[in-house]
C-alpha cells in the first residue's frame, strides 16, 4: 500500500509549517518515508535534500519505519543515578530487543533518549506521547502489557 | 531557609484547570492594572527598576529586551515563551506548567501590550506533550473571560532537540527548518521570528512578571542581591532524599538546598546548571546561587561518595555531542575530540598532552561558538581538571 498517497492535506501551507506536518505524519505513518519527503518538498516547493535535512534533525522524526509503539528511556545523568540501567535491562528482557532495534511483530520499538524533564521521579521514560515515572522492573511488565 | 514562593505561589493552591481558583488570587488584575493605568513605556520602565534578569540559564535583564523590541520598527512583533526545557536535571518549568499555566498566560498578555505585540507562542518541547492539552485549555478559558482580546496565543511543539532551547535555534524550529543558531547582531528584540521584533522569555522569567506589576519594582528589589534581584526556583534531583522543586531568596546558600531542603548525605560533587553547567566539590558547598557565582538555570544534581567524576563528565560530554546542531567547527568537532581523549583516561590511557589539548580546545570552543552549548561545553572538562585533577592524574599512561 503507498501509504505516502493518502494525504495529510498540506495545500496552502507554507515552509514554516513543515516541522508541524512531518510530526503529524510521523504519528500517522509511523515514519517519513522517501516518497512521502519527495511529495513535501514538491507542495511546500522545497528542495528535498532541504526537507530530508529537516527530517533527519529531530531526533522524534525517524526516516526509518518504527513499531507501533515507541518505548524511550532517558539515559541523562539524574536518570542514570537512579537506576535507569535496571530499567533498560528489564525491557530488554520483556521485549527481547536492544535499543535501536524494534520487535519483529512491529509492536514496539526501543530507544534510549536524553532528559526528559521527569528528574524528581526518575527512573522515567517515555511510550509513544505517555511519560511513566519511578519505574521499577515490576511496573516495566505492567506498563508495556497495557500497550497494543 | 525556608521556601519563598513567589513564582509557585499559585502551585498547589489553585485548580490548574478551572480559572476561577486563579480569578480569586488576584488573577488578571495585573494584566488590568497595566492596560488600564499604565502606558507600555511604565510597564517596561517597572520591569526593568525591578531587575529582573531571565531564568532560563543566560540571565538577560528582562526590562531591557523588551524596551529593545518596543523602540525596534515592525509591523508585527512577536512574544515567545521558550518552554523547551531541556537542560539536563531542569524540571521547573515543566512543574509550573502543571499547576499554573494562567499566571504565564496573564505575563504573556502583559508583554504583548509592553512592546506593541498581538500575537505569542509557547514553544513546547514535545516530551510535555501531555501539557498540550490542558494548555490549550487554559488558553480557552481565559479566553471565554475576554482576557485575550488584543493578544493570541499559539502552542508550537518542538520536535525531540535540546539546542531547540536555545533562542535562535528556537525560532528557527518554529519557522520550520533545522534547529541551527543564528549569528547575532542582529538580536531578537530588532530581528527575530520571521525577522520581526520578538521577545523570547523563559517560563519562570514571564510568571514573575504579574506580581512585579501588582505589587512594585521595589517590592521585587529588595529580594535577593545586588546584582540577582528575585526569587530562584531550583530543580534539584540524583542522590538526594527530597528530589522536586524548590524556590529560594537569590543569594541562598547550596548548602540549604542541598542538604536543608533536599537532605543529601555524603555528598562529592554538584553539578549545577545542567550539562553546560558547573561541577563543584563538596568543599564548596557553601556557594551563594546568584548570576554572579554559580546559576544556570537552576538544574541541581547532586553526586555522592560511589560516584566517579570522570563518569559524570563524560556522560555529560556525550549528551553534548549528541545535542549539538553541528554549524560550529570548534563545537562539533570539539566535543568529539574531548570525548575520545575523555575515554582514553577512562582505560587508563590518558598523557600530559591530552590534557594540554583539553585545555586549548577549551579556549578556542568558549571563544568562536555561536551559542551557549559550544561555549560552555568546556566547563565540566575544565572543572573537573580544576577541582579533581587526581582524576586525570590516575589515570595517566604507564610508561
Amino acid at each position: 500500500m503507498n501509504k505516502s498517497k493518502e494525504t495529510t492535506p498540506i495545500q496552502g501551507k507554507g515552509r514554516e509549517d513543515l516541522v508541524v506536518l512531518l510530526a503529524k505524519a510521523q504519528s500517522k505513518f509511523g515514519y517519513l518515508s522517501g516518497e512521502f519527503l519527495i511529495e513535501i518538498a514538491k507542495s511546500l516547493d522545497l528542495s528535498v535534500s532541504d526537507v530530508y535535512g529537516v527530517a533527519t534533525f529531530y531526533s522524534l522524526l525517524s526516516t526509518k519505519p518504527l513499531g507501533r509503539n515507541v518505548i524511550r528511556i532517558c539515559k541523562s545523568l539524574p536518570c542514570f543515578l537512579k537506576n535507569s540501567q535496571t530499567i533498560i535491562e528489564s525491557v530488554e528482557r520483556e521485549i527481547g530487543i536492544k535499543p535501536g532495534e524494534t520487535t519483529p511483530d512491529g509492536k514496539f520499538s526501543f530507544q534510549l533518549t536524553n532528559c526528559i524533564g521527569a528528574c524528581d521521579e526518575a527512573p522515567a521514560m517515555m511510550i509513544n506521547n505517555d511519560v511513566y515515572t519511578d519505574l521499577t522492573p515490576n511496573k516495566i511488565s505492567q506498563t508495556l502489557r497495557s500497550y497494543k | 531557609m525556608p521556601e519563598k514562593r513567589i513564582v509557585l505561589r499559585n502551585c498547589g493552591i489553585i485548580d490548574s484547570k478551572r480559572i476561577a481558583t486563579y480569578l480569586d488570587r488576584d488573577g488578571f488584575k495585573a494584566l488590568q492594572k497595566a492596560r488600564e493605568e499604565m502606558t507600555p513605556e511604565v510597564v517596561i520602565e517597572e520591569v526593568k527598576a525591578s531587575g529582573l534578569r531571565g531564568r532560563g540559564g543566560a540571565g538577560f535583564p528582562c526590562g531591557l529586551k523588551w524596551e529593545l523590541a518596543r523602540k525596534a520598527q515592525g509591523d508585527e512583533k512577536y512574544i515567545i515563551c521558550n518552554a523547551d526545557e531541556g537542560e539536563v536535571g531542569t524540571f521547573k518549568d515543566r512543574y509550573i506548567l502543571e499547576r499554573d499555566p494562567f499566571t504565564l498566560i496573564e505575563a504573556m498578555a502583559i508583554a504583548g501590550y509592553a512592546i506593541g505585540s498581538n500575537r505569542g507562542y509557547i514553544y513546547l518541547r514535545a516530551e510535555y506533550h501531555h501539557l498540550l492539552a490542558p494548555l490549550t485549555n487554559a488558553i480557552s478559558q481565559v479566553k471565554e473571560k475576554s482576557f485575550l482580546e488584543h493578544f493570541d496565543i499559539d502552542i508550537r511543539l518542538g520536535a525531540g532537540a535540546y539546542i531547540c532551547g536555545e533562542e535562535s535555534a528556537l525560532m528557527d524550529s518554529i519557522e520550520g527548518k533545522r534547529g541551527e543558531v543564528r549569528y547575532r547582531p542582529p538580536f531578537p528584540p530588532q530581528s527575530g521570528l520571521w525577522q520581526k521584533p520578538t521577545i523570547i522569555n523563559n517560563v519562570e522569567t514571564l510568571m514573575n512578571i504579574p506580581q512585579i506589576i501588582l505589587n512594585g519594582a521595589q517590592w521585587f528589589n529588595q529580594l535577593g542581591t545586588e546584582r540577582s534581584k528575585g526569587t530562584k526556583v531550583f530543580s534539584i534531583s540524583g542522590d538526594v532524599k527530597k528530589p522536586g522543586v524548590y524556590e529560594l531568596l537569590l543569594g541562598s546558600h547550596l548548602r540549604e538546598l542541598v542538604e536543608g531542603l533536599a537532605l543529601a548525605e555524603k555528598v562529592k560533587m554538584v553539578q549545577i546548571g545542567g550539562a553546560t553547567g558547573s561541577i563543584i566539590p563538596y568543599g564548596m558547598i557553601d556557594t551563594p546561587l546568584t548570576f554572579e557565582t554559580i546559576l544556570g538555570a537552576g538544574a541541581v544534581t547532586v553526586f555522592n561518595e560511589s560516584r566517579d567524576i570522570l563518569d559524570v563528565v563524560y556522560q555529560t560530554m556525550e549528551f553534548l555531542a549528541e545535542e549539538s546542531c553541528g554549524k560550529c567547527t570548534p563545537c562539533r568537532e570539539g566535543i568529539e575530540v574531548m570525548l575520545e581523549i575523555l575515554g582514553r583516561f577512562s582505560n587508563g590511557g590518558g598523557t600530559e598532552k591530552d590534557i594540554i589539548i583539553l585545555q586549548e580546545l577549551s579556549s578556542v570552543m568558549m571563544l568562536s561558538s555561536l551559542c551557549g552549548l559550544g561555549q560552555a561545553a568546556p566547563n565540566p572538562v575544565m572543572d573537573s581538571l580544576q577541582y579533581f585533577r587526581s582524576a586525570y592524574d590516575s589515570r595517566m599512561r604507564k610508561d
